[in-house]
């Protein structure tokens, strides 16, 4: 094996290596599409966070726009400070919701931004005023069996009467 | 009697304190060891054609079972993942699974291990018997240091070659991934590469990856020129320090392997 032909196959071996590198970093990791385009931030306070990660996306309508970036106790009014990161592309209305929601029963748990109609925008660092906070699902069962016990009927659970209510549980959760 | 006993005893406390001190001072030769090949580094890249023609040997040739593996391994995870997933209606989440699985800890972990079995024995077996035939004595005579000459290239090839490898391994892992979840088991490919991507974060995902692989490089590589260096210089000697190689090398990765990730994924990550 001459030198030339070493060099030339390390040559193919190092540039293929970077490529996986490149590959893992910009395919996998998705290094270029969020991480990299500048964004701005928006607070918002919430009475509950609920199971909120650091890193965990923000969706409008189901497109991820963004990224939680800090999470703080307001020592005050002892409410959760949430930091979002938004891509600058994405402009939301001052009368923007945002909720904390859950994807799925076991699912992922994201901040879900609902844009309002007002016609000024939201610009960096403002505080998003209208939140609502994460669904406790014991505070929420505890809340359904209170309600059946102190119905009329004695808190038996057969019947439409408990499935009524358990949609009206989910109704506000929902809310 | 007791004193058949207590000379008994005594023996094998010696022994014990042999083999403890024994271990002792082979582990702080070892570190001698790395510093003077780390000493030597200036000559491998001073005379770099010694340690591409060790990167070819030691990562180009290693480009076909580290390729075939991590192609395989792949495709297994995806289908053991996928059985697992579809229990909890979860099956779009198998991108993330295969990725983090690949590029964490299979990706690092498995072709350090196909590494120092494949490259790693070779290089002992080699230093081992350019010992025997007296290769590094006469290289000595001419004044040339085998450090520099032999052990130093061939200790930087691997640790170059290392990362390299076990970054093909995983994307040839994803890929694998990939052929079985979305062409064989008709998950869709858009969910499989977003939730790969929502998953997968280039740090301290990826970067961690390739930490462990760097390290896993250094290990493997100062292990199999030490024990190549410090073989018998019989064809037996040749042969248990290859074996040697093997066995400490796989040991080695394992457990840094267990100590590094205890360090990388607690807190913040942890979901």
């Amino acid at each position: 094996m001459n030198r030339a032909a070493i060099d030339l196959w390390v040559g193919i071996f190092v540039a293929l290596g970077f490529g996986a590198i490149l590959f893992l970093a910009l395919k996998v990791g998705n290094l270029l599409t969020l991480d990299g385009t500048p964004g701005y931030r928006l607070e918002a306070s919430f009475d509950n966070i609920g199971g909120l990660k650091l890193r965990a996306p923000v969706k409008a309508a189901g497109v991820v726009v963004g990224r939680v970036e800090g999470v703080q106790l307001d020592t005050k009014s002892y409410e959760a400070v949430v930091t979002l990161r938004i891509d600058r592309e994405y402009q939301f209305s001052k009368d923007t919701i945002a909720a904390i929601n859950t994807s799925g029963l076991l699912g992922e748990v994201y901040v879900a931004l609902d844009a309002g109609g007002d016609t000024t925008m939201l610009k960096d660092g403002d505080q998003i005023a209208k939140t609502q906070s994460a669904i406790v699902i014991e505070k929420l069962i505890s809340q359904f069996l209170f309600d059946k016990a102190s119905s009329p009927d004695g808190g038996s659970f057969g019947g439409s009467e408990p499935a009524k209510a358990a949609d009206k549980a989910a109704e506000g959760a929902k809310k | 009697m007791t004193a058949e006993l207590a000379a008994g005893i005594a023996q094998w406390l010696r022994r014990l304190g042999a083999t403890v001190t024994g271990a002792v001072s082979q582990l702080g030769f070892a570190a001698r060891f790395l510093i003077a090949v780390l000493w030597h580094t200036p000559h491998a890249f001073r005379r770099i054609h010694l340690t591409l023609r060790e990167i070819y040997f030691t990562g180009v040739l290693s480009l076909v079972i580290i390729l075939m593996s991590g192609l395989f391994v792949g495709m297994v995870l995806s289908l053991q993942g996928y059985e697992t997933l579809k229990r909890y209606g979860a099956d779009e989440q198998l991108g993330i699974l295969v990725a983090l699985a690949l590029v964490r800890e299979l990706g690092p972990v498995i072709s350090g291990l196909l590494f120092a079995s494949r490259a790693g024995s070779a290089i002992t077996a080699e230093i081992g018997l350019m010992k025997t035939t007296e290769q590094l004595a006469a290289m000595e005579m001419m004044a040339v240091d085998p450090l520099a000459r032999v052990v130093a290239p061939r200790f930087w090839g691997g640790v170059i070659s290392m990362p390299l490898l076990a970054a093909l391994f995983s994307a040839a892992g994803i890929f694998g991934g990939y052929l079985v979840g979305v062409r064989l088991i008709g998950i869709d490919a858009g969910a499989f590469w977003g939730q790969m991507q929502a998953g997968v974060d280039v740090w301290p995902d990826v970067t961690n990856g390739i930490i462990k692989s760097v390290v896993f490089g250094a290990a493997v590589s100062l292990i199999s020129v030490f024990e190549g260096y410090i073989a018998k210089p019989t064809a037996e000697g040749v042969a248990s320090a290859t074996t040697r190689t093997v066995v400490i090398s796989s040991l080695a990765i394992l457990a840094l392997d267990f100590v590094m990730t205890a360090f990388m994924f607690r807190g913040a990550n942890a979901a």
